[in-house]
Parts: structure tokens; sequence; C-alpha cells
């Protein structure tokens, strides 16, 4: 994209995306740490978590209030203006990763103190490194505007709702084979909720990569629509 | 340009249709085959930098473009359906039809009433009370009427500018044109005269199909239904207001409405 006349104009385009890049970062981390701990049944490695929600909390307050003085003062069209316009909203959406991670590390207390869950849950950790792996995507596309990244990620959500709905009907099983288990496995179905939830929301923020870069509203319509 | 997303409005309820028109002065080409359908009753607006052609393309609407020496103009233009280039076309016919407002007010050194009413006598109206009317109706519809009807015997040059802009609006629109033609027509007014005047041209669609000429993006962006993105002379895009400023296809629009024009 060819530079502004104003260099003022860009260096805040250029702040507002390095602002939104922090956040994501910040939440990356937010998600890797609760990952870890789930994995090792260790509360430790999540404990981070809550101070890093003040932060992306923080950071979406500054991000819109950045995007509100853009247009006021820019009014920006086309390309500009469908910039700002995702920024606004997939920051909502970075913003509830957070709370849904800080949500899983508070059940993360609550489970290791339990007894640890010694049979493996495959499709726990399948959720774990999709949405992980969803997120860093999401993220890199939408530094680049890669609309062909953002449209695999948006395909890859469709694995974690199975691999969701497969891990709730074992969990159902386990809680009548073995109840005195059943607190566990009702955290274990809670974080797998925000997992899921978390996959979603990655996957909103690929919509509005589709959006920047074509003008094109995806959202509601099915994936052909996107295609 | 190929690739253009359909216009959303019938080409059969249009007011102007423009084919193939290139335009020179001396030799030197302003407009190079450009072609474009202009909708009735809607408000276009024609934006592009200095030089892109904008105001040659809205003077050939009404011949404007005539009274230059040396100019060359090739192609059609069709008023519904009426091809308003052919040499034997009455212009000041055509103008009548076809009526323009410029960026500097430019009402007569007469009353207010007289500027209204001269179109209206130049037809051949005498009737006082026919003359009182239709002074009337061009003011009130120029939304001006409320703060001239107590002085309808004063200069027309004592008007503030932004008064004297919709003032010669009314004059324009009291001879009842087809189309109204509207070149920088906010430039030289202040920011509430300009939303006045910005307020009218939404009015005014309802009876008339107006075309603008602005330097001010966010005024097309305001006033229009359709936007032309002229440069160099060429017609680069057409098309919704609201699909161009949000989705242009073309990157020379693009870097235009986004300031990247250099």
């Amino acid at each position: 994209m060819r530079e502004h006349i104003s260099g003022q104009y860009d260096a805040e385009l250029d702040e507002l995306r390095a602002m939104v890049t922090e956040m994501g970062g910040l939440v990356e981390r937010q998600l890797q740490a609760v990952c870890l701990g789930l994995s090792t049944w260790d509360a430790d490695p999540a404990e981070p978590v809550a101070a890093l929600d003040k932060a992306v909390n923080r950071l979406e307050v500054s991000i819109d209030d950045a995007c509100a003085h853009i247009i006021a003062r820019r009014q920006p069209t086309a390309g500009d203006l469908r910039l700002v316009m995702s920024i606004v909203k997939a920051i909502t959406d970075l913003e509830r990763i957070g709370d849904e991670t800080t949500r899983i590390a508070k059940m993360l207390e609550t489970l290791c103190a339990l007894p640890a869950l010694l049979d493996p849950l495959p499709e726990l950790r399948e959720m774990m490194e999709r949405v992980q792996s969803m997120l860093a995507d999401a993220l890199d596309a939408f530094v680049r505007v890669d609309e062909e990244r953002a449209l695999e990620v948006i395909i890859r959500d469709r694995a974690v709702d199975r691999a969701y709905k497969a891990l709730v009907t074992r969990l159902l099983e386990a809680m009548e084979a073995s109840p005195e288990r059943l607190r566990s496995y009702h955290n274990i179905i809670w974080c797998a909720r925000s997992f899921e939830r978390i996959g979603d929301h990655a996957k909103n923020v690929c919509e509005y990569i589709i959006y920047l870069a074509r003008g094109k509203d995806v959202r509601h319509q099915g994936l052909d629509s996107a295609n | 340009m190929n690739d253009m997303p359909t216009l959303a409005f019938d080409p059969a309820d249009s007011c102007l249709n423009v084919e193939q028109l290139s335009v020179s002065y001396d030799g030197k080409a302003a407009l190079r085959e450009v072609s474009l359908t202009v909708p009735r009753h809607r408000v276009t607006a024609f934006i592009g930098p200095s030089g892109c052609g904008k105001s040659t393309l809205l003077r050939s609407f009404n011949r404007m473009n005539d009274l230059i020496r040396g100019v060359e103009v090739t192609g059609q233009i069709r008023l519904f359906g009426e091809d308003i280039l052919a040499p034997e076309v009455d212009v000041t016919a055509l103008r009548r039809r076809i009526g323009m407002v410029f960026q500097q007010p430019n009402p007569f050194p007469m009353s207010v009433f007289d500027n209204v009413a001269y179109g209206l006598r130049l037809q051949g109206l005498s009737d006082q009370r026919a003359l009182e009317r239709e002074v009337e109706w061009a003011l009130r519809s120029a939304a001006l009427w409320d703060e001239v009807k107590d002085r309808l015997e004063a200069s027309a040059l004592t008007l503030s500018g932004g008064q004297q802009q919709r003032l010669v609006i009314a004059r324009a629109i009291a001879i009842r044109p087809e189309v109204l033609l509207l070149d920088e027509p906010a430039s030289a007014l202040d920011p509430i005269s300009t939303l006045k005047i910005e307020e009218l041209i939404g009015q005014l669609a309802e009876a008339y199909s107006i075309i603008v000429v602005t330097h001010n993006m966010q005024q097309a962006a305001r006033v229009s239904d359709y936007t032309a993105f002229l440069y160099l002379g060429e017609l680069v895009e057409f098309s919704a207001t609201d699909d161009l400023f949000t989705r242009p296809q073309a990157r020379q629009t693009e870097d235009y409405i986004t300031g990247r024009y250099g």
C-alpha cells in the first residue's frame, strides 16, 4: 500500500497496528499458559494469566480510543476505513479470548486440587493444539492481511467443534462410570467449552480479515460465500 | 473500465447518457472517451484531482465549452434520448432544461425578487400574481423563503454568501429545469452555509436530477447517491457512493479517496 500524503496519518495507523499486535501477543501468552497448565495438571504456569488479562483490557480501551480519534480526525475511507472497522471488532474478540483463558485459569486451580486424571483425553489435547494454532495464524493473517490464511482458519474451526462434541460424549460416559470423579470431569467440560469459544473468536477475527481484504462481509453466510 | 460493479439503477431511468465523449482544448485532451449514464432524480458527484476533467464533463452538459476557443468535442451526450451536441440544438433552450450553479454566488445586482423572477420574465411570464407565486415557490424550494420573505425588494447583494448561493439555486430552479449542475457549489461558503446547501441538494433531488462537482470528498460522500471518479481525463470508476467510499474497485480510486494521491 502506498503511503498517505500525510505522514502523520501513516504513523497513526502504524501505531494502531502495533497495539493490536501487542494485544494479540498477550492473549497468545494467556492461552499458552492455560494449555500448559492443563496438560501438566499444574496451576502454576497459569498464574500470570490474570495479570495479563488486566493488560489486555487496558489495551482494548486504548485501541478503541485510538480508533475513535482516527475516525473523528481523519474520516478514513475505503481500505483505511475497513482497517479501522476490523480492528474495532477484532479487539473485542481478542479481549473475550483473554476472558476465556482467565476463566480456565480459575478452573485450573480447582482442578489441580483434585486427584490428577490418569486416563488420557485426546480430544481435549486436540482442542488445545488446534485453538492455539488457530489464534496464532489468525493474528499472523491479520498483520499480513492474508485472506487465504484467514479462510483456512475459518475452516479449521469445524474440527474444534467436532472434538468438543466428542469430548463431551466421552466425559458424560466417564461420569457414569466413575461418579467419584464427577467434579473433575465437570470442570474439564467447562474448560473445553471455553476452548471451543476461543476457536469461535479466532474464526471471527478471520472473518474481519476477509472483510478488510475484500470489502465483503462473510459473517453468518456459511463458507460458500467466503470462497 | 471493466469489472465495474453493476450500478443499482435501471439504465432506463436515466437523464443523461454520455457515450465516448472526448473533449480537447487546442489539441490537448481534457476528456478521453468517457461513457456514463447519469440517473434521474438522484445526486451524482464527480470527483477527482484538479485537471481530471470533472468540470469539463459538467460543462459539456449545457454546452458551456462551446464558448471556449479551440475546443473540439467528439462523442455523444443525450438528454432523455435527445442528442444535445448536434449543431442545430438551441443552446439557450438547452440551458433552460439544464441549469447551472457556480462556485462563487453570482446574484444579479437587483432585488431578491427580481433575481428569481428574471428567468420567468424572460420566458414571457408577466402576470404579477403568477410571478409572486412562482418566486415564493422557488425560494421555498431553495430553503430561503423564511429568511428573505420580509425583504424581497432588498438588493440581493445584501444577503450573506450562503443566502446568495441559495438565491442563485432558487433562480436556477424557478424555470423548472430537468437537470441541475452544481460546480463546487459550497467551496466559497462557511461550514454552516455548506451544510445548508448540502441539505438542500438532498431535498432538490426529489424533483431534479443533480450533478455536483466537488473537491471535497467528504461532501461527495455525504450528498451523493452515485459517484464518478475521474483521473487524467478518464472515467476510472463510477458506482454507488456507498460502494465507492468503502470498497472502491480501482487502485487509483482507493489512492485518491484515502489521501494517497501524491
